[in-house]
Order: C-alpha cells, then structure tokens, then sequence
C-alpha cells in the first residue's frame, strides 16, 4: 500500500433543492490512475469541483486532506500551487491565440509589465515535447486538431508543475487512436510518479489505464474497485453505476422486415467549404433500406459528418457532385429545406451547438424544423404544438416538468431525446444520427436505442454514425466503415467485429 | 408554490421596478406627475421610443444586433414628408412616400447585414452618417413647417391631436373613458377564454392568485390611465398608434413562424439553419422591418413637432436601445418580448418626466438614465446567474 495522496472525507454539497454530493469519500494514493465512474448527473464533476476550488470552501461540508494537510482552497489559483491541476471536458483553449500563449494564460512568464515571449515560448516547446507533440509552440491552437488540442492542455497542466492531474472526459471528442496515444501518455506519467484522476464514460479505457475504480451514484460513493483484487470488466463496473446488472446494453429487435431501398448515394465526392482543393468526400456510394439500421463506423475526421451533412440539402461543404436517389428516384437537394420536404433527417452530433435552442421551451425546439405544419396563414397553432410536444415527450420518456421548460436545463439525455423528437415530427424517411449517444449516460443510450428500433419497426432507414464500435455493432444490420473520405469496407452487423472494423480501417 | 411565486415576481420585475419609481416620483412632485396633462404629454412625447423601441426589439432579438441609424432615418423620412406637403403634394402620397422611402433604407441595411454579412453595428452607424447628412441635404439645412391638417390630425400634432369626444362629455370625455373601459373587457374576456381553453385542455396554467394579480393590475391600470386622459382632453391620437403597433407585433413575435424565427436565430443560428430555416431572410426581416418602423416614428415625430428640422431624431437609436434592455431583452438575442421593451420606454420616459417636473439639470437626468440602464442589465444578469 502506497502513500495516501489524497483524502476527501465525508463531502457533502448542496444546491438549491438539490443534494449533488452525498458523504462522499475517496482516497487516491500517490502514482496511481484512480477513475471516476457514473452516470451523467451522479456528482463526478461537481466532486472534482469541489476539490480544485471552484466550489470554494465553505460551500460544502468535509474535509479535503491532501498530501498530509487538510486543505480550504478558495479558488483555483489554491489547488494549483498545490499541484492539483484540474482539465476540463470542454476545451479552455483560445483559438486565435498561439499554443504558447494559450499554456501560460494566467501562469505568464518574465513580469507582470513586461511578458518574456523568448522564455514563454522556449518553456511552451519543452512541455510539448513531454507531451509527444512536436508542433512549435507558436502555431495557433485554431491549426491543430481536436487531438493535439487535448495534449496541449495536459502540457499545460504540466507548466503549472501539476502533481494530481484531474481529468475530466479527456477523450470524450477524440478518436480511438488519438484515444488510445492520450491514455498511453498518462500510463508514462504514472511510471514517472505523476497521480491522475480520470473521469470518464468510455469504459473499455477505464479498465485499460485505471488503477483504481471509484464509482459513484447519485451523489454517493458506491465503491471502489481495485485492479489487483477486484474483477473490473466493463459489466462489473456499469453493475455498479446503475445498481443493477446490465445483460443487454442494446435491445434486440424482434421482427426485421428490411425492404427496399429508401435512399442511396453514387460516387459522392465532396470539398472542403474553405480549402476548396482539399477533398473531404471522395467517391462515396452506399445505401440504406427501409426499416434497416445501417452504421457507419470510422476515426473521427473519417468524413462521416461532412458525407451525411452534404447529403443533407448541401448543409456542408462546396463542389458537391455524384448523384442521390431517393427511393429510387434521382433527386438534386437544393438546401436543407428541400431536403426536409424531401422527407431526409440530419441530427447533429453537436445538440448544444447545432441542434438545439438552448434558450428556448422544449416545445418551441419540437416544433421548429416543421413549424409550417402546425400553422395557417403563418399563424402558429399553439394549442397544437403544445399537444405535439407532450405526444412526444410521452412517447420519448423525456424527463421534464413540463414542456415549457427551456432545453438548457434538462441533462445530456434528456436533451438528445428533445433533439430526435424534433426531427421525428418532421416526419422523415430517412434519418442521419450522428453520434446520438455522445455523453448520455447507459440507462438513457439505452433508451435512444430503443427509440432508432422503433423507427426502423415503423419501416424508417436509419444511418447511424458512431465512433463507439460496440454501438455500432450492437444496433447495426449493415456496417460500412468509412476512412480518410472513403468508403473502406462493408459488412453485415452479423459478420462484424472491432477487429474486422479496426483492420479495415488500419489497411485502408 | 414559493418558486412559483418568486418566477412570477422575477418575470415582472420591471413591472415592479415602474410602479415603485412612478410612486418615488408621485412623492417627489407631491402628484403634479400623475395629472392628466403630464400622463398624456408622458405618452405623446414618448410615441416614437416605443415604436421604435418595438422594432430594435426585433433586430436585438436576433442576437444583440442593433440598429444605429434609426435616429438620422427618422428625420431624413421626416424631412421628405414634410417637403412633399411643402409643395403641395396629397398627403397620402406623402406619407405612403415616407413608409416606402423607410422600407427601402431597411432593406438597403437588410441587405448588406442579411446577405453580404456586413455587422450590423458597422452597416447601421454607415446609415447613422449618411442619412444625418442626407437629412441636411433636402432639408437645406432649414426648418420645414408643416400646415397639412389632415397630417397632423391623424398623426398628433399640433394644439388637436385629440381622438375628439363623440359623447359631449365637456370637461371629461366620455369616449377616452368608455374605451378604456371596453378595451378592459376586450383584455379579461380574452384572457379568461385562453385560460378557461387551457385548463380544458388540460394544459399547464400560471396560478389562479398570479393569474387574478395580473388581470386585476391591468385592468386597473388601464382604467386609471383612461379615468386621467379622459380628465384632460381624451385619447391622444399618437396613442392610437402606439397600440396598433405593439399589439401587431406582439402578436407578431408570439404567434406567428416568423416571429418564432426571430427568437430562434438568437438562440442559435447553426440550429436554426440546420432546421431547414433560411436565416438570412430572418435577418433581412428584421432590418428592413426597422425600416418601415422608423418610418412611423418619423412620421409621428414631424407631426408633433409640426415641422421637420435636420436635427431631429439625435439619440432615437439609444433610447429605444435602452429602452428594450431595461425591458428584459437580452444582449446576446434570443429572449425578450414586445411588452418588456414597452415597460422599458415607459420607465425612461416616467424617469425624464419626472426630473423635469422636479426641476433636475438636464445634464444629470442623462446621468440618471445612464445609471438605470447599468442597473437593469446588472440586474438581469445576476439574476440569471443566480437561477444556474
């Protein structure tokens, strides 16, 4: 048994009407991967909040002990000194600022009058070496990519000398190899000695880096596994995030009747909106019948959203050419409203930033890509969309007060469920998910799977992009993998495995 | 229930906030401010903030984007009316003149906003200049009188810019009361059905006690303000005009898809395009209908003047932009409504009246506004932090 790092005891902290934290308690020892787990909501993120000082002390009840002293940080600028460094899910980079200048935001080095850039950038490059990246710390942040973005905010963590490194969904936006290189990162820190705390959703990374498994629900510790002594496959640790035993993560669909084909594509070719030389499509064909569920799997930057995005009424990209059918019928998409009328539906992968109005009642988002239906003379029937709105929040199981609630306020799930009842009152065909179980917890994916087999059940196409190969595989009747803007292979959900999908793309 | 009442209060605290300040100042002018000639010049004077007012709502709407110009159009639309009647031109043609000419500089702003993505803060303070000029331009730099009485009959101005009194009431005029009265029980009926529909239908109602406060409070107001007009010389014809408006666009932004639109493209442009909505249009909308609103302005203004003169309209744009902050809209689009942009004119316009009766140096009364302004939008602010 090594030496206890940190200790948070008993840790209680309240909102207005709500009890996020609940006696909570968790021991990390010094050199170890210690992850968190637990459903969207359960209180992992607010735990780490507590601890690095944005929840300052005083506003929760217990005691944080770290590396023998009990500690009260006020702000974050406490636990920094103290080497608690804490990376957010959401990237805190600035675009148009160079990646010098973005790792030393707040930390800047020479005086406060006068910033020593030689020195900034010097020490800027060193980090990044630590991290594996061998760009010069003086490209902006706006030309590197997702991946190399997530690094950069590790080297950050390691200018300001960070001995706990907290991370919070670090790979929630990458890809599996840009994944697998961050995961493999904190491993070479651990051999260095460096703590980590890992919170995240993607289980098989969990049990590939983790040490140690604290899960947490609603707001209370359940337990933590150890490596060494405990069994921590991916069923024993959701068995302990959702109090249960999780037999079937997707549900099986009883009667498929797979018809015709709905919609296909020839020879689709798309280019970049910006770099109008840069392909980003390139000759794609594929198809997908009524009633089937057809996945497409691939690394993020595949091309997958800009394929199903240009297909949708040329919502991306320039010089789009090849041809679309639509049950058999050769059309020409002008725009996003003729694609709508021509019954195709695209729900984002960003429901924050693309799909949804945040701002606005979970009616006004059900109703808006079909508004016209509910109008006469362009005078919205309010009394109807009300009545829609409930149909679907009954049919969806959407958890909410009442549809006058603004979107902004219900979780993940709840969110994603409003997002697909907006395109499902559309009334399409043909509907493109992309990513729809990104950051939903299990119960709630769970839940959108059962929705995508009503759909088909109701003789809908259903394209399905993931970059989560067990969802792919466990919803799919038909796969295609797509890589670098190419279709690479296509094989039968029966047929299909992670090796088969990862070769494919690997040989590609 | 607690919550509940609490959401109420919060969503009608500007509401609060008027009533309490017109209390400070019925205090401080020991009641000269509620006399009926200052409630009705308070509307009158103030005709062109909430017109104008109402259509920066729908420009702000749509992301906090403004409408600089609207000062300098209001006086160039001004000065072409009044130039046109000068010689000799039916009025009619004038003012449908003076509407098209507004529609047209909206649509020329509309346009490089909407279509060639020019910020709206550059395209319009272009407008702001140009038409300041323009405005010197035909008017010569001179004051242009206006004698049409037809014009300013109908549009409030000069000494009858009365709706007359069609009952004789002599000293209190009968038909400022009865309207006041039917318009009360045009607003209950009309109220009592949505909600006695609502509960019907079994959907989700606010509280009855909220419910009772509300229909209650306007229904006082309204009477009080008659009961006060009616005491003087009866409706003011530039009120006549401000309702149609409001209640228009009221009806506008809560009722109907463009409407709907408006909101949405503050909330989220990407969304609201992926949804299959052309958001240009949504933006060409919005700036070509400021257009046509100045115009009004422009119209009631030269008419209570009864001339035209190129400095009219300096500062319009900032009170009517102040005017929808201190009513609730939000600088970063997306929420707000007609009716808080309305209280926010009204706030701002008790707050002028009231210093100018109490004798306060104009130069502080612009301090004062200043200050009012801050606080509304700190208020907003942290009381949406508090709600996180």
């Amino acid at each position: 048994m090594g030496k206890i790092l940190l200790e948070m005891k008993s840790i209680t902290k309240e909102f207005p009407g709500v009890k996020a934290l609940d006696n909570v308690n968790l021991q990390v020892e010094e050199g170890e991967i210690h992850a968190l787990v637990g459903e969207n909501g359960a209180g992992k993120s607010t735990l780490m909040n507590v601890l690095s000082g944005i929840y300052p002390f005083g506003s929760y009840t217990g005691d944080i002990v770290y590396n023998g002293e009990v500690c009260q940080f006020q702000k974050i600028k406490d636990s920094e000194e103290k080497g608690i460094v804490i990376i957010h899910q959401e990237l805190a980079l600035i675009p148009y600022m160079s990646i010098g200048e973005n790792m030393f935001l707040g930390n800047e080095q020479g005086r406060k009058s006068a910033i020593d850039w030689d020195k900034t950038y010097a020490e800027a490059d060193k980090y990044l070496r630590m991290v594996g990246l061998s760009e010069s710390s003086r490209t902006l942040i706006k030309d590197i990519g997702v991946g190399k973005q997530q690094l950069v905010e590790i080297a950050k963590a390691l200018a300001k000398h960070a001995k706990l490194l907290i991370l919070d969904e670090p790979t929630s936006s990458l890809n599996e190899t840009d994944s697998k290189a961050l995961l493999d990162l904190l491993l070479k820190f651990k051999q260095e000695g460096m703590t980590s705390i890992i919170i995240s959703h993607k289980l098989n990374e969990v049990s590939y880096v983790a040490d140690k498994i604290t899960v947490i629900r609603d707001g209370s510790t359940i337990e933590t596994l150890d490596k060494n002594v405990d069994d921590i496959s991916e069923d024993r640790i959701i068995k302990g995030m959702v109090g249960r035993e999780m037999t079937d993560r997707f549900p099986k669909r009883n009667d498929v009747h797979i018809g015709d084909i709905a919609m296909e594509v020839k020879d689709w070719t798309v280019y970049h909106p910006q770099f109008s030389e840069r392909k980003v499509v390139d000759g794609v064909s594929m198809n997908v019948r009524k009633g089937e569920v057809v996945g497409i799997a691939g690394l993020m930057g595949a091309g997958r959203t800009e394929l199903a995005m240009s297909i949708f009424g040329k919502a991306y990209g320039t010089n789009i050419s090849g041809q679309l059918f639509l049950n058999g019928q050769e059309v020409q998409l002008k725009n996003i409203k003729d694609a709508i009328k021509h019954k195709l539906a695209y729900v984002t992968e960003d429901r924050k930033g693309n799909g949804l109005i945040l701002s606005n009642p979970i009616k006004v988002n059900t109703t808006l890509a079909n508004l016209s239906s509910l109008t006469s003379h362009r005078v919205i029937d309010k009394d109807k969309e009300y009545l829609v709105a409930e149909d679907y929040r009954d049919k969806l199981k959407t958890k909410c007060p009442t549809v006058e609630q603004n979107v902004g306020n219900l979780s993940g799930g709840n969110q994603q469920k409003v997002l697909l009842a907006k395109w499902m009152f559309a009334n399409p065909d043909v509907l493109i998910l992309d990513e729809p179980t990104r950051g939903i917890d299990v119960g709630a994916k769970y839940e959108i799977y059962c929705i995508i087999n009503d759909l088909v059940a109701a003789g809908k196409s259903v394209i399905m992009i993931s970059s989560e190969l067990p969802e792919v595989l466990g919803m799919s009747d038909r796969i295609y993998v797509m890589n670098e803007g190419k279709m690479v292979g296509e094989m039968s959900g029966a047929e299909a495995s992670q090796e088969s999908i990862m070769s494919c793309i690997l040989k590609s | 229930m607690g919550s509940n009442i609490g959401n109420t209060l919060k969503k009608y605290t500007m509401v609060i906030a008027l009533v309490v300040i017109v209390g400070i100042f019925y205090i401080g002018t020991e009641g000269t401010i509620l006399l009926p000639q200052n409630v009705n010049n308070l509307l009158s004077q103030n005709a062109y903030v909430f017109i104008l007012a109402t259509g920066m709502l729908l420009c702000i709407l749509t992301g906090g984007n403004i409408d600089l110009s609207v000062g300098s159009v209001v006086c160039f639309v001004g000065g072409l009316g009044a130039l046109l009647m000068s010689k000799g031109y039916n009025v009619v043609i004038a003012v449908i003149a003076m509407l098209i000419c507004g529609i047209l500089i909206g649509a020329w702003q509309a346009f490089w906003v909407a279509y060639i993505n020019v910020p709206p803060f550059i395209a319009t303070l272009a407008g702001m200049y140009a038409f300041r000029g323009l405005s010197n331009v035909i008017l010569d730099g001179h004051v242009v009188a206006i004698s049409n009485t037809t014009f300013l009959n109908v549009f409030g101005g000069g000494a009858d810019c009365y709706i007359p009194d069609f009952f004789g009431g002599g000293n209190f005029n009968i038909t400022c009361m009865l309207a006041g009265v039917i318009g009360v029980a045009i607003f209950v009926i009309n109220e009592l059905r949505a909600r006695i529909s609502a509960k019907r239908k079994g959907y989700s109602t606010t509280s009855s006690v909220a419910f009772i406060v509300k229909l209650v409070l306007v229904s006082v107001v309204v009477l009080y303000m008659a009961f006060k007009l009616a005491g003087y010389k009866g409706i003011p014809t530039s009120l006549i005009w401000i309702i149609v408006v409001v209640l228009a666009y009221h009806y506008f932004t809560t009722k109907t898809t463009m409407g709907r639109y408006l909101y949405a493209v503050g909330g989220n442009e990407k969304a609201t395009q992926l949804s299959g909505i052309n958001t240009k249009k949504v933006y060409f909308f919005a700036y070509t209908n400021m257009g046509f609103l100045t115009a009004i302005a422009g119209i009631l203004t030269v008419a209570r003047a009864t001339n035209a003169q190129p400095t009219y309209g300096m500062f319009y744009e900032m009170d009517a932009i102040g005017a929808c902050f201190i009513g609730g809209a939000s600088a970063y689009g997306g929420t707000g409504s007609v009716f808080g942009a309305i209280v926010g004119a009204l706030l701002m316009g008790v707050i002028n009246q009231g210093m100018s009766i109490m004798g306060v140096d104009a130069n502080y009364q612009k301090v004062v506004k200043g200050l009012v302004l801050l606080f509304a939008v700190i208020f907003d602010v942290v009381s949406k932090r508090e709600k996180k």
